[in-house]
């Protein structure tokens, strides 16, 4: 056995979720890459919202409205100063999915034409490649695809020659990605784009649950992440944007709340952040998000990351004890966020989720939304463990267990 | 005993009969499963409109390779007619293990294939 390292955070009672049991067994919750569980504060802001202050939000009058007025924005400051950002910058959308559709229609439609290039990297979530493939396809742009190299990593070099290409007027790329776990070097990216004249987007959806994000010294133009992988609710995005850049676009959705005045022919739009939110917005969700980013806060982000980063340096050295098993990505748990990606020689990724779930094991199997990346491997399909901020060293034991166990049942035990 | 990995379905998973390629042959079709990016394909030989020979190819799990193998020693000989009138049902019996609803994709997988491939209908099995 591996010296057991000491984890810093022991929060699993602040999660009700995590007192449920399955066929007897404790719920070992191992799939937070996915989406996270909620800690009590959050469940109890959302319904006390829903209960004692929910009105609809901008333009009533009554005291009631007010409330909900200030829950909603309220929280969109908390939230955009959890990550450095400002409120007025700071936009609300469904999810990332929502937020890179929003640049690439509103930005990307008046900027990209023909000649131009987007440069994405072969690590991409399929909400970070498709929007793109889409718009180039529509403006006679080419994608490219910056290559990941055997460690799992990008080449700052070969970004480079990329860039100095100059038809790049875009690049789109994950702070971490969801497959690997590898960290960009995202601040020396935005960077470099920003010297060779492109604009710049980050998915940061697998990095601000898990690390101190800091928008303001990142200074990317775009920055989006995702309220449910973040201890929030399902339903609430969050986008980030150069204030210059969002001033100068037209809206995404139209119709109500993001309007100014609207004439029978023609409408005008209203300032930031509101111009991009049509309609009623998600203002329970977002109260819900404000909760977990002042739970996030309070236990500290830097506390969050040596946590996740001892339970990921625990979670390689346990897997390298089963037989046959391969993790992808970087070998050291500090350049990777909190989960593992791996196969199992002779056993289907979808079989090892089955098999980790005779244990009382979450873990997910597939592609992960990032087919190009696994096409990249050679592999059709991966299982991954990732981890959250009530995760313990003993639920790595419990998955390793259930691993072997597996094994077993398939006659590969050796 | 495991309810899902019984004996002989991780002995068709290990040993898949009927697998490979199949030249020349007389229809074929490549299907995806949308849920893990697996994929199978099918090669067919018709005889005096019957399933003469058949081979599978392409990857997948325990659940949706061991049913390709099961199944393929059932389809030949069959008359396209009666490939066309397969459905979910006769593909889970002919398994003979308890599916859940996210593993009913991996088992019908094969069916899916087939049909395609002898009735040009490549909707799931229902």
């Amino acid at each position: 056995m591996p010296p057991v390292a000491e984890s810093s955070l022991d929060v699993r009672a602040d999660f009700p979720i995590l007192a449920r049991r399955f066929g007897g067994r404790p719920l070992i919750y191992l799939d937070s890459g996915a989406t996270s569980q909620k800690p009590e504060v959050v469940i109890e802001a959302v319904a006390d919202h829903l209960r004692n202050h929910n009105a609809n939000v901008h333009r009533g009058v009554y005291a009631l409205a007010q409330e909900a007025d200030a829950a909603f924005e309220g929280a969109r400051a908390r939230i955009a100063a959890f990550t450095g950002a400002q409120a007025q910058t700071t936009i609300f959308t469904k999810n990332v999915t929502e937020a890179i559709n929003l640049v690439a229609y509103a930005w990307g439609r008046a900027n990209i034409g023909p000649g131009d290039a987007v440069l994405i990297t072969q690590m991409e979530h399929h909400a970070n490649i498709v929007p793109w493939q889409m718009l180039c396809r529509e403006r006679g742009a080419r994608l490219r695809y910056l290559e990941v190299d055997g460690r799992g990593e990008l080449s700052l070099d070969a970004f480079e020659d990329e860039l100095a290409r100059g038809d790049v007027r875009l690049v789109a790329f994950a702070h971490v990605s969801n497959v690997l776990g590898t960290i960009n070097p995202v601040a020396e990216m935005t960077a470099r784009a920003r010297a060779a004249g492109a604009v710049s987007l980050i998915d940061g959806a697998q990095a601000v649950p898990h690390m101190p994000v800091d928008v303001g010294s990142i200074d990317a133009d775009f920055y989006a992440w995702t309220g449910h992988k973040a201890l929030g609710p399902t339903g609430i995005g969050v986008l980030h944007g150069r204030r210059e850049m969002l001033e100068e676009m037209d809206p995404f959705l139209t119709g109500g709340d993001m309007i100014s005045s609207v004439d029978f022919q023609s409408a005008t739009w209203n300032e930031l952040p509101w111009k991009f939110e049509a309609g009623t917005p998600m203002v329970a969700e977002a109260v819900g998000l404000g909760a977990a980013v002042d739970y996030l806060s309070k236990l500290g982000m830097d506390r969050v990351r040596t946590h996740e980063q001892s339970l990921t340096a625990y979670m390689l050295e346990s897997l390298a004890r089963v037989p046959g098993l391969g993790v992808v990505g970087p070998p050291e748990a500090d350049a990777r966020g909190g989960l593992a990606s791996f196969t199992i020689e002779g056993i289907h990724p979808h079989d090892v989720a089955e098999l980790a779930d005779r244990g009382g094991v979450c873990i997910r199997a597939g592609h992960h939304c990032a087919q190009p990346l696994m096409r990249c491997l050679g592999i059709g399909a991966t299982a991954r463990a990732s981890v959250g901020v009530y995760n313990e060293l003993s639920d790595i034991d419990a998955l390793v267990a259930a691993l072997l166990a597996g094994l077993e049942v398939f006659g590969l035990s050796r | 005993m495991d309810d899902l990995y019984r004996d002989y379905i991780l002995d068709h998973y290990k040993q898949p009969r009927n697998f490979g390629e199949l030249d020349p042959h007389d229809l074929e079709a490549l299907e995806h499963n949308p849920l893990c990016g697996d994929e199978l394909g099918v090669h067919i030989r018709v005889k005096d409109d019957r399933i003469e020979d058949l081979r599978f190819h392409g990857h997948g799990c325990a659940i949706s390779q061991a049913a390709a193998s099961i199944a393929s020693e059932e389809l030949k000989g069959m008359t396209l007619a009666q490939v066309g009138e397969l459905d979910a049902d006769w593909m889970i019996e002919l398994l003979g293990i308890p599916v859940s609803a996210t593993r009913r994709k991996c088992a019908l997988l094969n069916l899916k294939v087939v049909r395609g491939a002898v009735t040009g209908d490549h909707a799931w099995p229902a």
